[in-house]
């Protein structure tokens, strides 16, 4: 189970001359929960997006499973972006279609199942993050944190081999979002997937993740990767030290 | 009412005493008269306060105690804030923390005009090739639809067809009938005066056919589904639902746009034959009440006067008129930035290019039928 899933080289992510991360190297084993975080700003949403394909990196490239994403053609692209789930900061639900017909979408375009069977299945996808019977409910009826699990249905529509989260517990109660962490878990269990998190909510990325990179805005640069647990206990680096402990001064232990 | 007191206890203490009320709203003391205390002789080393007369405070007293840290910090004198209120002295230190970021205040360097010139044409040039761009993804979705290939959903068509046909027809009719109207009552004055009255049926038939009934649709579609498609368009880009559809691998432009504009191209020219005959309706009702032009008489010389030509000719400028409203309308949509600004400004500018669009195209159009001779 220990094979390379994503690796990320030599990326370097940039809006104009404004560059936001340079020389970021990673790799992502399958069946990991990969967190990316960092501080505000630094970059980490915007990784995502490279990542999954909405934003072509300045320089460098990522690779899924050795097959390059950003030297294919559109069409290797395109099969490789079937395999994503994605997750949205606000859920991004399309507003003019119901939840049913949001997570029905994807199954008609791209599966030859009758409506019937899509029907089930968009009934089974709504029952695994807890939203048995709110196929006809518009997005816009819905909390924040519904929302977000009707995206995460949406997204895992398909089911995709590579789940990724953009701050999926950005907005949300603290139980809500500790429902999202376990709901993310026990996917990873049943489905078998590799999930890619963007967070920088301490309390999910040391329950969840299981491998991280940290991202930090002044280097401009990926400073640590490594799970997460271990990190805050022998990472000599300062600051990420200081972002696993919410700010607390501590001298890096001497290893 | 906010005053100070200036004493000096010692050679090179300078005491102030705060009195009265120290808020927002009431009237601060000048710095001036402490600015001259500083600079007596002998000079000053320490600042202390006093403010046992002291009532009310708020922001208004923290300001005046930050300028006031700044013009000390700038003469070199110590300032000694333990007089002060306890709530005071920590919002002070808690304001002067953190220094400033460097180049966290951005100074407005103002352009020369030469500079802001060159930074106009950079951006004319790079909308002009976004907008390129954007025709060339449309022609290609376009190739896609009539290959078969377009992936889009048939309901989404038939909505945007309901929205931009049906629903527009009772703002169509007012403004059609107006039109009709008033092209009567312009003509109706000069040729009332040779007798000719007769001839505001040819005026107002030739004049609804062959430009106003395209020319009104094509204004209302641009200020009512041009804006619509924009602000649409606009919000699903803020609510990152475009990214959503992207990585599914559903292209934004067959799903969103291609739809809209298939709608709006295919009700255009409806709707503009509906104006036409509106319009001459209009007229019919000014002739025939305000002129004592009989009904089937106005009607039979309005055919005589008008050739299916003359319909023809609106009816390509308004399919025309039609592929450039919902072109901007989804061009300056599918543009649009990431935030709840960027979409109103994306709905303007979809009406203001849209109706540029229109007036432009109608111009070439009508020069081209008078070298044609149609």
């Amino acid at each position: 189970m220990n094979d390379a899933s994503i690796t990320v080289q030599d990326l370097t992510i940039a809006y104009g001359e404004v560059v936001i991360q340079r020389d970021v190297n990673f790799t992502v084993n399958r069946g990991d929960i990969f967190i990316v975080m960092g501080a505000s700003g630094c970059g980490k949403s915007s990784l995502l997006r490279h990542m999954v394909g909405l934003q072509e990196p300045a320089r460098g490239d990522v690779l899924y499973e050795g097959e390059s994403f950003w030297q294919a053609d559109d069409e290797t692209r395109l099969r490789l972006m079937r395999r994503f789930g994605v997750l949205f900061q606000s859920g991004a639900l399309w507003s003019s279609m119901t939840v049913g017909e949001n997570i029905a979408l994807p199954l008609q375009e791209y599966t030859d199942l009758s409506e019937k069977r899509i029907r089930e299945v968009v009934s089974l996808k709504l029952a695994l993050v807890g939203l048995a019977g709110f196929e006809d409910y518009y997005p816009n009826a819905l909390s924040g944190g519904m929302q977000k699990r009707a995206g995460l249905a949406r997204a895992m529509a398909l089911d995709p081999d590579i789940l990724f989260f953009d701050e999926p517990s950005a907005g949300l109660d603290p139980i809500s979002s500790r429902h999202l962490d376990d709901l993310i878990l026990e996917l990873r269990e049943s489905l078998g997937a590799t999930v890619i998190v963007v967070t920088h909510e301490l309390a999910s990325i040391l329950a969840i993740g299981n491998n991280s990179v940290f991202l930090d805005a002044d280097t401009k640069t990926l400073l640590a990767t490594g799970h997460p647990q271990k990190l805050l206990a022998e990472s000599p680096i300062p600051s990420v030290q200081k972002f696993l402990r919410r700010g607390e001064e501590v001298s890096a232990p001497t290893s | 009412m906010a005053q100070i007191q200036i004493r000096r206890p010692t050679e090179n203490t300078l005491l102030v005493e705060l009195v009265g009320n120290w808020r927002l709203q009431d009237p601060l003391p000048s710095m001036q008269e402490l600015i001259r205390a500083c600079r007596s002789d002998p000079l000053v080393q320490i600042l202390r306060f006093n403010t046992q007369a002291l009532e009310r405070w708020d922001t208004g007293l923290i300001t005046f105690l930050l300028k006031l840290r700044r013009l000390c910090a700038h003469k070199h004198i110590e300032i000694d804030v333990s007089g002060l209120p306890q709530g005071a002295q920590r919002l002070i230190s808690l304001a002067t923390a953190a220094s400033e970021r460097e180049g966290s205040s951005q100074i407005s360097v103002k352009e020369s005009p030469v500079s802001r010139l060159g930074n106009k044409a950079i951006r004319t040039r790079d909308g002009a090739h976004d907008m390129v761009a954007f025709i060339g993804d449309v022609f290609v979705t376009f190739l896609r639809f009539l290959a078969g290939k377009a992936r889009y959903r048939r309901s989404d068509l038939s909505l945007t067809i309901q929205e931009c046909g049906a629903r527009a027809l009772p703002i169509v009719t007012l403004i059609s009938v107006l039109v009709g109207l008033i092209l009567a009552f312009v003509g109706a004055v000069q040729l009332q005066q040779f007798g000719a009255q007769i001839y505001v049926a040819n005026l107002v038939g030739l004049g609804m056919a062959r430009e106003m009934g395209a020319m009104m649709t094509a204004v209302i579609m641009a200020g009512r589904t041009g804006a619509a498609f924009a602000a649409q368009l606009g919000t699903m880009r803020v609510n990152q639902e475009i990214d959503a559809l992207t990585t599914l691998g559903l292209s934004p432009m067959e799903f969103l746009v291609l739809p809209r504009m298939l709608a709006l191209m295919l009700m255009m020219p409806l709707l503009c034959v509906y104006s036409d005959v509106l319009g001459i309706l209009g007229g019919a009702i000014v002739g025939v009440t305000m002129l004592d032009l009989g009904v089937s008489q106005y009607f039979y010389q309005t055919q005589e006067a008008l050739t299916l030509t003359d319909f023809m000719v609106g009816l390509v400028k308004s399919a025309v008129f039609g592929v450039l409203v919902s072109l901007a309308g989804c061009l300056r949509g599918m543009q649009c930035g990431s935030s709840s600004a960027a979409v109103g400004l994306a709905t303007t500018s979809a009406v203001v290019t849209g109706i540029v669009f229109i007036v432009v195209s109608d111009a070439i159009l009508t020069v081209m039928y008078d070298i044609l001779g149609v």
